[in-house]
């Protein structure tokens, strides 16, 4: 492998411009996707298209936030550690994006089809569950709270990766028989833990 | 007549222009799709491009369809919106072509029909083959507007032209053992890319096979279809010949048919294969049998509009067809799903 041993520093502004532009990119495409589905611009079925583009959305971006550390850690390269937060923020409103064309645009508001999908198909149950993970550690990510929580933060923390395997097993469930991806997406969630075991043990200790 | 169905003519017109516009869009997003970690992004989801169509997607002409004479007969969703035409041609499920709806559209497009052969045979007095000529020649074709109701909960609304399939079984005269009837589609991994690899084609056993009762299969809304909106069948739809059964889910409806075998014993069928506890051989549309993972009670109706304009009706047992009810009716529709 590899061996790096300088560690890796860049320019602050350049970090700071790649930050905006991040920011830019992932509200703009979010934007620019919702405004094609309302000019059904998006294919046969927009629903549809839109539950794939922001369920796959929050699970690359939530892997994307997970790898952060361990490049970071390989590299060296210390500056990429302020990107985690945002990146799984975003990952949390692509998730509530999701939700939301579910429940608005799938289920159209019907509130009794609402609840007793979330409770009756595993599926639905567990892709809940992430969201809710997701927006719990969302909230625990304001700074004040941050402080206040001490080192619990760290242990609620790893629940982001009970949320990735869960996104996972949410998506291979939901598959009428193509597998292969989401397992994929499953087993690189499996190995991004296991770099990271002995944060995880905290949560069952 | 009292038919509410435009002038084909025009509407292929519409089409013209739509198709190109709409096809733009797409490459926009498809552009998008290669810049850096917007291409992780977008990693499979079916409005852009996916993580394995990046070397692909040479855009390669588009199949020619060309123009039938039908007679069009009047049916009960005749006085339905139908869907347009570019969402039906557009938005399919085709796994010969890959898993995602917009696969089929685009790598079908190269699909070789002529030649083609479709035997009848098993069970019958006299087998018949059919060339690609056969197909469009051999009986009077007529147009149906039907409702086609996936399992995956959606539906639309198409007008086919074809004839009945009792037509071509009664000129093959079935034996008295005949009890089934199976279908098989075209197997050619040189020209479906599904079929060439399991992690393309879904993980399903290639060929692509489906089955009938004979009664089933005599009902004369059973449908060989050749076309839809006026022309000759799309590859992503099922060219040059398909199945339509507009009382079951959609995937009964089997496409690029080579093979049609009348049998004493019920045949195997696809996705029975595949998960049996999730699909059966009759797959009748029923709204008080649940998918195991998704509820069936209602459906999305795909026509015109945005998300705005999406519409979610009731599903109704059969499809709505109720003139077919008779056929099962001492069976546990619950237990033969
Ligand atoms: C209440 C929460 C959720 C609900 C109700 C929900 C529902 C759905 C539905 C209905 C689909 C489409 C199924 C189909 O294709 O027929 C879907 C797909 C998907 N969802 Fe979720 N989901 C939820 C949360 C999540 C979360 C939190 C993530 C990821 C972090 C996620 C990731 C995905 C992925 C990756 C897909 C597959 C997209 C594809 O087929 O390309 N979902 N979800």
């Amino acid at each position: 492998m590899l061996k790096i041993n300088k560690p890796i520093r860049v320019n602050p502004t350049f970090m700071q411009v790649i930050r905006l532009l991040g920011h830019g990119f992932l509200v703009m495409w979010l934007a620019m996707v919702f405004y094609q589905g309302f000019t059904d611009q998006l294919g046969g079925d927009p629903v549809q298209s839109l539950l794939d583009f922001t369920g796959i959305g929050a699970l690359n971006l939530l892997v994307i936030s997970l790898i952060v550390s361990p490049l970071a850690m390989h590299l060296k390269f210390a500056q990429l550690l302020p990107f985690r937060r945002p990146i799984g923020l975003y990952s949390a409103l692509y998730a509530l994006s999701h939700f939301y064309v579910f429940i608005a645009f799938e289920l159209q508001f019907e509130l009794k089809l609402i609840v007793s999908e979330i409770i009756e198909r595993p599926y639905i149950t567990v892709g809940f569950v992430t969201l809710l993970i997701l927006i719990a550690l969302s909230i625990t990510s304001i700074n004040a709270i941050k402080k206040w929580m001490g080192a619990k933060w760290f242990t609620l923390h790893s629940l982001a990766y009970v949320a990735v395997i869960l996104a996972g097993l949410h998506y291979l469930w939901l598959v009428k028989s193509a597998w292969y991806e989401p397992a994929i997406y499953i087993l690189f969630s499996a190995f991004l833990s296991i770099l990271r075991r002995t944060k995880i043990k905290k949560i069952f200790k | 007549m009292l038919f509410k169905f435009r002038n084909s003519n025009s509407l292929t017109e519409n089409q013209v222009t739509d198709e190109a516009v709409y096809k733009q869009r797409r490459d926009i997003l498809k552009k998008l799709g290669y810049f850096g970690a917007g291409s992780l992004l977008a990693a499979s989801t079916k409005a852009t491009a996916g993580p394995f169509d990046w070397f692909s997607d040479g855009d390669k002409a588009k199949f020619a369809t060309s123009a039938l004479n039908f007679s069009k007969i009047q049916t009960d969703a005749s006085s339905d919106v139908l869907t347009p035409m570019d969402k039906a041609t557009s938005y399919n499920n085709f796994y010969e072509f890959g898993t995602g709806k917009d696969d089929p559209i685009n790598n079908a497009q190269s699909l070789n029909v002529e030649p083609w052969s479709l035997s009848i045979e098993g069970l019958v007095e006299k087998p018949i083959t059919l060339s690609y000529d056969d197909l469009f020649s051999s009986f009077d074709l007529e147009e149906r507007i039907y409702r086609l109701r996936c399992v995956e909960a959606w539906s639309m609304v198409i007008p086919w032209v074809g004839f009945s399939l009792a037509n071509i079984i009664k000129k093959a005269q079935p034996l008295s053992s005949a009890k089934y009837v199976s279908f098989q589609t075209l197997y050619d991994p040189k020209q479906m890319p599904g079929q060439r690899s399991r992690f393309t084609g879904g993980g399903v056993d290639y060929p692509y096979v489906e089955g009938l009762r004979l009664d089933e299969a005599m009902q004369p809304l059973t449908m060989l279809s050749v076309g839809m909106y006026g022309k000759t069948l799309p590859p992503q739809n099922g060219a040059p010949i398909r199945l339509v059964v507009p009382w079951k889910y959609g995937f009964k409806s089997i496409k690029s048919i080579v093979k049609i075998v009348l049998t004493d014993k019920q045949p195997p069928t696809t996705w029975q294969n595949l998960a049996p506890d999730e699909y059966g051989f009759y797959a009748n549309v029923n709204p008080r049998v649940d998918h195991p993972r998704w509820s069936q009670g209602r459906e999305r109706r795909i026509t015109d509009g945005g998300l705005l304009a999406q519409n979610r009706i009731d599903t109704l047992p059969f499809n709505g067809y109720d003139e077919v009810a008779p056929l099962y009716k001492s069976m546990d529709l619950r237990k033969f799903y």
